[in-house]
């Protein structure tokens, strides 16, 4: 029986919280090398959120929001999407776009404030961030129909929280995939906390997973701090919505549970609203031990591996963070571009304005504010 | 700064029992004030209630009100916005907060379709006394969605008010005033100066009358509008024109109802007329004000109005905003571009 079959409050998980495999479980059918890989990834993303909450507080990046905790769910995800699939983030999905091909530079200079972090290289089937909540799923059900009116055979994965479910267009992304029986994929990454919101306060609902039921299509709760279980779960609901079985729907909604260790962003202050007793309880189920201690006990990994791993993205993460921040200071002319195709006679004067005054004052006294 | 008279209602801080407060702890004065006086009152929103606001303008107020008057809300705009609509019209007076304005957009159809028409369309059985509380602008390095001022959109429609505080004094006695009207107000917070500086604030209850501008700095030569954060840019840069130029600034402070009496006669003293907003420049409150003033005061015009605003692109990611918004020397310029004329 597929993962996605189970009813939705029945858990799946592959790995117990000390990493081994639970005896009625089985093993996604993964190269020993892509097992590697995606904990590689997860180890990427651990240290690149230590590096940019550092950054933020040494006022080298903006505001952040940190994935620490959540690294199982968004690589294990990503790891389940095909290259000519398309993946739809949140805003905290700085793992999952990186394994989706997002070059990291780009989503640092993005937290770094600069206009060129939206670039989305062309070969790339990453779609923008989306700050508002939840908006960005009936952007993931319209593309996702369009493929399907294409004849296309693509998956389209879209990340958002337990939040987000609260919204009305988290309501009308899903009821237009049901109706329209679109290959998308819902994947909630539920972090426990809204901000300062808990879970049960954003739906008196028991699982968030059950809500695909009023939807007419499968939902699925997995441990999202078990990467594989989240591997396995995604891989299947991307396999159904290219190609559902006789009377199936293609559409799924998956509903991660995880937890997120930090904070909401850098600007944010957890403390006020949860205990680390809680916060200690969910570090027992981190993804990376768990990952490393499967990895480990299944002759996967040894300790110069394990050291390899760890030096090889130390060196890509400070090469980012040089690369990102030797990059010449953003130009004032980088906001008027791509408003429209074509700049319309008003924006080209304003540049011109500000130029002149940039020429006139220097941009010393035009700062200042 | 200079200030018109205050009506009776706004006691002068000298003469009361008052603190110094910044403008985001004077808007949570103004809450508790108005939430001890009156039990109809209640605030909802995301993360007003345990955490106290992400900018802390509710701090306290969960543990001294409780949790149905002080209401943790699902993740849901249009929800909060909706609800707070049904609780108006069945007498209670809700303040909902939208985290931030870029976020207020699922909320907009309730707001603009509902709120401010449901005294209209019942022909007065229903009204609406409700505030939606929302910190704007740019200028505090947040990311993308939490920068932008489109109070054009809602000064755009009938039914709605708009006020916008630019000090703690004002901030509280708005507050007031807003929570108290029969009709519903958006009241917009110029996030950048939440806690830029201190001012004193009764700790009595007193009403800033919505529609009523101030007189920030009195002056011949010419009229700076202004309103939010600008005003105190607008302040500065009149202050450095001084011994050049005499620079009336005037401080909007409600967006809608415009106190067309003291704008115009302003205009009418000075004979120019320079308009201060960050929100891009076309379709902003600028060309309202600029078409007025035409309408009530061409004879006395000496000098194309000038407008010294936000560029007609979306708001940058911060590392390019202080580019994007006026600043004391954008602001000077344009006062001597129309003083020249």
């Amino acid at each position: 029986m597929s993962t996605i079959q189970r009813d939705p409050d029945d858990r799946v998980q592959i790995l117990d919280e000390s990493g081994h495999v639970r005896e009625d479980a089985t093993v996604p059918e993964l190269s020993d090398d892509r097992l590697i890989e995606m904990y590689r990834d997860m180890r990427l993303a651990r240290h690149l959120d230590e590096r940019a909450v550092s950054l933020q507080r040494q006022g080298r990046m903006g505001t952040y929001p940190p994935m620490s905790g959540q690294e199982g769910a968004q690589v294990g995800s990503a790891y389940a999407l095909d290259d000519e699939d398309w993946l739809f983030p949140s805003y905290r999905e700085h793992a999952a776009v990186t394994v989706h091909g997002m070059p990291l530079a780009r989503t640092m200079l993005y937290w770094m404030g600069s206009e060129e972090g939206g670039r989305i290289p062309d070969d790339v089937n990453v779609f923008t961030v989306a700050v508002p909540i939840a908006t960005q799923l009936p952007h993931a059900t319209g593309m996702a129909w369009a493929s399907k009116l294409k004849g296309e055979e693509r998956a389209f994965l879209c990340y958002f929280g337990d939040g987000a479910t609260s919204e009305g267009d988290f309501h009308e992304g899903l009821n237009f995939a049901g109706v329209f029986d679109v290959p998308a994929v819902f994947f909630c990454n539920n972090n426990q906390w809204a901000i300062s919101v808990p879970r049960e306060r954003q739906t008196a609902s028991e699982t968030l997973a059950q809500k695909a039921t009023a939807y007419g299509f499968e939902g699925v709760q997995v441990d999202g701090m078990d990467p594989l279980a989240v591997y396995q779960v995604t891989r299947d609901a991307i396999e159904k919505a290219k190609a559902p079985g006789p009377g199936e729907l293609r559409p799924t909604l998956i509903e991660a549970v995880q937890y997120r260790f930090g904070a909401h962003t850098t600007a944010d202050d957890p403390s006020v609203y949860r205990d680390e007793d809680e916060v200690e309880h969910w570090k027992q189920k981190d993804p990376l031990p768990r990952m490393e201690t499967f990895l480990r006990s299944t002759g996967r990994l040894d300790d110069e591996t394990a050291d390899a791993i760890e030096a090889e993205i130390e060196d890509r993460v400070a090469e980012t963070i040089e690369e990102v921040e030797s990059i010449h200071r953003p130009e004032p002319a980088e906001m008027f571009e791509s408003v429209y195709r074509d700049m319309p006679d008003r924006l080209d004067e304003q540049l011109r304005y500000l130029q002149r005054l940039r020429e006139d004052h220097g941009d010393d006294a035009l700062l200042e504010g | 700064m200079a200030s018109k008279q205050q009506p009776a209602t706004a006691p002068d801080p000298a003469d009361v029992s008052s603190e110094s407060l910044t403008l985001v702890q004077a808007v949570r004065d103004g809450l508790a004030t108005e939430m001890a006086l009156d039990e109809d009152v209640l605030v909802m929103g995301e993360d007003v209630g345990k955490n106290g606001g992400v900018f802390r303008a509710t701090e306290g107020l969960y543990d001294e009100f409780g949790e149905h008057r002080v209401i943790d809300t699902p993740l849901a705009e249009s929800g909060i916005v909706g609800t707070a609509i049904g609780m108006a019209a069945y007498g209670l007076r809700p303040v909902a907060e939208m985290q931030f304005m870029g976020f207020i957009y699922p909320a907009f159809d309730q707001i603009v379709s509902h709120a401010a028409r449901l005294r209209n369309r019942s022909r007065g059985r229903f009204t609406c006394p409700m505030v939606i509380r929302a910190p704007y602008g740019g200028g505090i390095r947040a990311p993308e969605h939490h920068s932008e001022s489109t109070e054009a959109f809602f000064v755009h429609q009938p039914g709605l008010k708009v006020a916008v505080p630019s000090t703690p004094y004002d901030a509280k006695g708005l507050l007031t005033s807003a929570i108290r009207d029969p009709d519903p107000v958006l009241f917009l917070e110029p996030k950048l100066i939440y806690r830029a500086f201190r001012g004193d604030v009764p700790d009595e209850s007193y009403e800033i009358p919505l529609g009523e501008a101030t007189i920030r700095r009195t002056g011949a030569d010419v009229t700076a509008y202004c309103w939010g954060a600008m005003a105190h840019r607008t302040v500065e840069a009149a202050e450095n024109l001084a011994g050049e130029i005499d620079v009336e600034v005037v401080d909007l402070r409600s967006l809608s109802p415009l106190d067309r009496e003291t704008i115009v006669e302003s205009f009418e003293k000075t004979g120019r007329a320079v308009i201060v907003h960050e929100a891009p420049k076309t379709g902003g409150l600028a060309g309202e004000i600029t078409a007025m003033l035409q309408e009530e005061s061409l004879l006395y015009q000496e000098a194309p109005i000038g407008r010294v605003t936000g560029f007609d692109t979306p708001f940058p990611l911060y590392a390019l905003e202080d580019y994007y918004l006026p600043e004391p020397t954008r602001i000077e310029e344009g006062i001597r571009e129309t003083v020249e004329f």
